[in-house]
């Protein structure tokens, strides 16, 4: 090489590094970028309902609330009151989702064993609301083991491994039906496609076990492939689940978009989250053809145990991050964009963190931090 | 049984196993037990865990003690009859079939040579990194018996 070309060469790449860093920092420095033109009326107060629900659930939407007041953002709550004790979601709640179209809420606590079924799984059944998606990423300031990892999980919400149908045959013997049915494949392989093409995602990944469930994970396949052939510009790929789980803790780098039904999406999910940074910082939501309701990412329906609830150390971020995507779900990305720049640079900074990213601050503290950071 | 055992720490949701413990902190969890298909996902899951497929031995066993052990990964066509393939999760494999067989001198003979083998560092195949072939491999572990 030409002894001149070296000194360009470096600084080509220190200025694509930056560019890098740059881009990962410019999603949470804030960038004047192209203008959102609203149509006149758009900034009118849209309403959502929300669901503190159980455990910690009203702490982290309580953080919600304070912040989405501190950006006077468009937006303003309906409360109700739901709990994982109750026999079944109240017809009231659904109603005002229905008129929302947007819910935001807590964790709602799933008695185990058998009876009544749970509430969270419940809501996604009347909303049919099929899809679940979560992303997880690393965050700047919150050092993994791995890096480079932005992993979206979109998850078959409805049937599954999660019918409820199960029976005993004869005592000691229980029999329990998974579902799978085209019409469930082919709506959230479209979803996941259509989610791929419009964030500008290249690869899609099929999660199945079809060795074993030929015939189930078969039709979930069939389905996926038939979606893959109306997006040419996007990969196409299928992996075994247990291999994926492998593939995840090993090299997650190598996953974009993932599309799972609904038992390997759990898992999937919650591992990607695990090795991205944890479920306390995982944003999420299910969608469905009408509505959506946006929760902690992974772990949705979990409650936190008594101890986080009495020293109000639950981890915010999450529901953040959630309420962020529900901002542009809603069409108010300038808002979601500043939330998330607010949320990240806390993150980074590090000063004011919960005990799962190995802080020790209150969740009022990063609430606080959270609104200081707002710009 | 288990009233016997006090220390047995029991039950654990498949979902915060996997966010929180597994991968977080795996070298919590000693004994897991679970159905079919998690357990076919977990140990998958551990042995990326551990360093990968070839290294990771198993054992099935049925009623009246009868055993099968085989290593965790398959037939790996891409790299059959090339003579690189990692030969120690079968050869662990057939360590636990010893200790089946209650020969266990000789097995904990077997595993040391192996373990002092990968820990030495200097003979590894390519899944771990290095450039040795199976017959380098296994030539080394014989040295170290």
């Amino acid at each position: 090489m030409a002894p001149r070309t070296l000194p360009i060469l470096k600084q080509l790449l220190s200025k694509s590094s930056s560019y890098n860093t740059n881009c990962i920092g410019s999603r949470f420095a804030p960038k004047r970028s192209v203008t959102y033109m609203p149509r006149p009326g758009d900034g009118a107060p849209r309403a959502v309902t929300l669901i503190p629900g159980d455990g910690i659930g009203p702490l982290v939407t309580g953080a919600v609330e304070q912040v989405m007041d501190a950006m006077h953002a468009p937006v303003y709550f309906e409360r109700y009151e739901v709990h994982g004790d109750m026999k079944k979601v109240p017809e009231e709640v659904l109603d005002s989702i229905r008129k929302n179209k947007v819910c935001l809420k807590g964790g709602l606590a799933t008695p185990m064993g058998g009876g009544v079924s749970s509430l969270n799984v419940q809501l996604r059944k009347e909303l049919d609301l099929y899809a679940s998606l979560v992303n997880c990423f690393n965050l700047p300031g919150l050092p993994t083991r791995h890096q480079n990892v932005d992993i979206v999980v979109i998850r078959e919400n409805t049937e599954g491994e999660y019918s409820g149908l199960e029976h005993e045959v004869v005592p000691g013997v229980v029999e329990s039906l998974k579902v799978i049915t085209k019409f469930c494949s082919e709506r959230i392989a479209k979803y996941a496609f259509e989610y791929a093409y419009l964030n500008n995602r290249k690869k899609v990944t099929a999660v199945h076990k079809a060795n074993i469930m030929k015939l189930a994970d078969g039709l979930f396949l069939e389905s996926c492939r038939e979606v893959a052939t109306k997006y040419p510009g996007i990969k196409y790929s299928e992996i075994i689940v247990d291999n994926c789980c492998m593939q995840l803790v090993s090299k997650p780098e190598q996953f974009d978009v993932m599309v799972t039904p609904n038992l390997y999406g759990n898992l999937v999910a919650n591992t990607a989250a695990g090795i991205a940074g944890g479920t306390g910082v995982m944003p999420g939501g299910n969608v469905g053809a009408d509505h959506a309701v946006f929760e902690q990412g992974a772990s949705a329906g979990n409650v936190g145990h008594q101890k986080l609830v009495e020293q109000k150390k639950a981890n915010p971020v999450a529901l953040l991050l959630s309420s962020a995507m529900m901002l542009r779900h809603l069409q108010f990305p300038s808002f979601a964009d500043r939330l998330e720049t607010a949320v990240k640079r806390v993150i980074s900074e590090g000063k004011y963190m919960t005990k799962d990213l190995g802080g020790d601050s209150s969740t009022q503290e990063v609430v606080d931090a959270v609104i200081a950071a707002l710009d | 049984m288990i009233q016997k055992c006090t220390r047995i720490k029991l039950g654990t949701t498949l979902t915060s196993l996997l966010n929180k413990q597994l991968v977080k902190n795996p070298a919590l969890f000693d004994v897991l037990v679970m159905p079919n298909l998690y357990g076919d996902i977990i140990s998958d899951l551990c042995a990326g865990l551990i360093g990968g497929l070839g290294l990771t031995p198993s054992c099935n066993i049925g009623e009246g003690g009868i055993a099968l052990a085989e290593a965790v990964h398959g037939s790996a066509p891409d790299i059959a009859g090339k003579n690189l393939a990692n030969p120690t999760a079968l050869m662990l494999s057939a360590v636990t079939m010893l200790r089946h067989l209650e020969l266990h001198d000789k097995a904990d003979q077997i595993q040391n040579a192996i373990l002092n083998t990968i820990a030495e560092g200097k003979y590894r195949t390519a899944d771990l990194g290095g450039t040795s072939t199976t017959t380098d491999f296994t030539k080394a572990i014989c040295d170290h018996l």
